[in-house]
């Protein structure tokens, strides 16, 4: 992937010769490239994957990719189910591992350092990159206010400051904190679906994560609560890297700057190809992508 | 909306005609579901009804008298003298000292086979532990009076020396043997395996998606099972305590074979007087007359009562914290 950070640049000029689907997406996509222009300088750290493969006991479930998430973008990975992309982004912070008889090849580098090393302390990782899952999960035996600290406390964080300061930074942040700011000694489970996957994400802003990965975060919400947890990304866009897996095309459209499109085909999963968000969707290089993100399979 | 054209018809009664053999079988299964609920209550009446003649002689001072005499009064007739205070303060006695060793070590023995143990020694250690609660209780009654006994004594006096300023750790004199702290241990290791496999139960049903939110905040292993197997589990570790007390209590042999019964009230658990009633009513067995047999099984009764209870309240626990999903 270009690590130039520059989406704008293919902005526009693109329209002519795509089907009318196709066109939509690539118009979301291309109106997102433009606001995005003139931002300001990325923050925070690049993560690359290299020549990542992933094992299931003997079936191989993933095969050869390489991605380079560049500081500051999101990237969506797209693909019909069973096509590895879950696989992949569970590799990213190594949470690959905990499946029995999982196993992988390749090096994911964070900030240049490879996660895998050996001798390295995997929570350390798991601190820097943040995870919001398929299902929201809070703790249901904490309150809202210990969920979103939650993550200092297991991870034995000092944290210098006001944790008070902190709660209220991180729903913020998270979209959250004018539904909640009142029963913050509430227990989770009460929440909403979608506003218990906002406190996830709250939840893993509180260890100010430089990546954050996101695994279908909205797939178990309804369309109101998705688009507030497309907001929320947009926001955090500007402080991280994201890394989101998603089935919904119009939101891959919406949120991300590169889209990368992952394909099985009866083998293992693969990266077919990789691209500027409104490129994949207007006029992706690989007839596989187009037939995919036209709507034509999967 | 328009309005109803009709009256709401009644539910219909659903019914369905069953075959000969499919009545048959749920005549048999009936049967022998209810018979370990009849067995239960005829043992209830039987000890009820012997033991009633107890109960009304002694009143309520069965329960708050130690002594367990038979004289003749004047007409040469017998009297009994039954309390079982004594029983009854040691049986609870060594059942919390069986459990403050036990329940530690078994959701630690837990926590290894769910958490830490390769598949191979997990399958070994589980058939191991599964084994101790197969192991006929008066091999651990003769291990406990051999072996374990002389070793306790020791560990006894070491704590005696240096934790006996807590009242209920000093002793009246120096004598450690056969006391209710040796008859704990053993219970302890005889309710280990009970306690062990309802928290491994337990532990293996934490949900995934709360383990791996864990991990994905950081957490090491042992702060992941801090946050979230063990707020999941309590409920179930507090299960299977008590029913590893309802079976605390019931222990007849093993306990007889390492106690020094003797009817007076001592909660000096490291000194060489015990009491135990189902230990007692074995003890007294074979000499008894006609009052003490009914007073024994009097006492049989109330042991009966307290580990039904504890299993009741067991039971309650366990699915209060199943219904609630924890």
């Amino acid at each position: 992937m270009d690590n130039s950070n520059n989406e704008n640049q293919n902005d526009g000029d693109d329209m002519s010769t795509q089907s009318p689907a196709t066109k939509s997406l690539g118009d979301v996509a291309a109106k997102r490239a433009k606001q995005n222009m003139g931002g300001s300088a990325p923050l925070g750290v690049g993560l690359e994957a290299r020549g990542v493969h992933a094992w299931f006991g003997k079936h191989l479930a993933l095969e050869d990719v390489s991605l380079d998430f560049s500081a500051g973008t999101v990237t969506a990975l797209i693909g019909p189910s069973g096509c590895g992309k879950s696989t992949f982004i569970r590799t990213l912070n190594r949470m690959h591992e905990f499946i029995p008889s999982a196993a992988m090849a390749g090096q994911v580098l964070l900030d240049g350092r490879d996660i895998y090393e050996p001798g390295i302390d995997v929570t350390k990782i798991r601190l820097q990159i943040g995870m919001v899952f398929q299902k929201p999960n809070p703790f249901p035996s904490m309150t809202i206010g210990e969920n979103v600290l939650a993550g200092l406390k297991l991870a034995q964080i000092k944290h210098e400051g006001n944790k008070d300061d902190l709660l209220e930074e991180c729903l913020v942040r998270a979209g959250l904190w004018t539904e909640v700011k009142d029963r913050l000694g509430a227990h989770a489970g009460g929440l909403s679906g979608g506003q218990q996957q906002r406190l996830c994400i709250a939840r893993s802003l509180a260890l100010k994560p430089k990546v954050l990965l996101m695994d279908e975060p909205c797939s178990a919400l309804d369309p109101g609560s998705t688009l507030r947890i497309e907001d929320t990304i947009a926001q955090l866009s500007k402080t991280m890297t994201i890394v989101i897996v998603t089935h919904n095309m119009q939101q891959a459209a919406r949120v991300s700057d590169y889209t990368a499109f992952f394909l099985a085909e009866g083998g293992p999963g693969h990266m077919v190809e990789v691209g500027p968000t409104n490129e994949i969707f207007s006029r992706p290089k690989d007839e596989r992508t187009e037939n995919y993100v036209s709507g034509r399979f999967g | 909306m328009p309005a109803p054209t009709a009256e709401t018809p009644d539910p219909r009664k659903l019914t369905t005609k069953h075959r000969a053999s499919d009545r048959l079988f749920r005549a048999v299964v009936t049967t022998f579901s209810f018979s370990a609920l009849i067995i239960l209550t005829l043992i209830g009446l039987f000890l009820l009804i012997k033991g009633f003649s107890t109960f009304k002689e002694q009143g309520l001072h069965f329960f708050t008298t130690a002594g367990w005499s038979v004289t003749q009064d004047a007409n040469g007739k017998d009297v009994g003298h039954f309390g079982l205070s004594a029983m009854l303060l040691g049986t609870v006695l060594i059942a919390l000292v069986a459990l403050f060793i036990a329940v530690p070590l078994s959701v630690l023995t837990a926590l290894f086979l769910t958490f830490y143990a390769p598949e191979r020694i997990r399958t070994f250690l589980v058939s191991v532990v599964d084994l101790m609660a197969a192991f006929p209780s008066i091999l651990y009654g003769l291990w406990g009076f051999f072996i374990l006994g002389p070793m306790a004594e020791y560990w006894a006096k070491l704590i005696n020396k240096y934790l006996g300023w807590i009242p209920f750790l000093s002793v009246p004199q120096p004598s450690f043997t056969r006391s209710p702290f040796i008859a704990g241990i053993v219970l302890a290791v005889m309710i280990v395996p009970i306690v062990t496999s309802v928290s491994r139960e337990v532990f293996s049903q934490t949900p995934l998606d709360r383990v791996q939110a864990a991990y994905a905040l950081g957490a090491s292993k042992w702060g992941m099972i801090k946050a979230v197997v063990l707020p999941f589990g309590s409920s179930g570790i507090v299960g299977g305590a008590m029913l590893g007390l309802g079976r605390a209590f019931g222990e007849t042999v093993a306990v007889y074979s390492v106690l020094n019964i003797v009817f007076r009230p001592n909660w000096h658990i490291l000194f060489t007087q015990g009491g135990n009633v189902a230990s007692m009513i074995i003890g007294q067995w074979g000499e008894a007359g006609k009052a003490e047999v009914s007073a024994l099984l009097a006492a049989g009764l109330v042991l009966f009562v307290l580990t039904l209870l504890v299993n009741f309240a067991a039971d309650f626990v366990v699915n209060r914290a199943v219904k609630s999903g924890r």
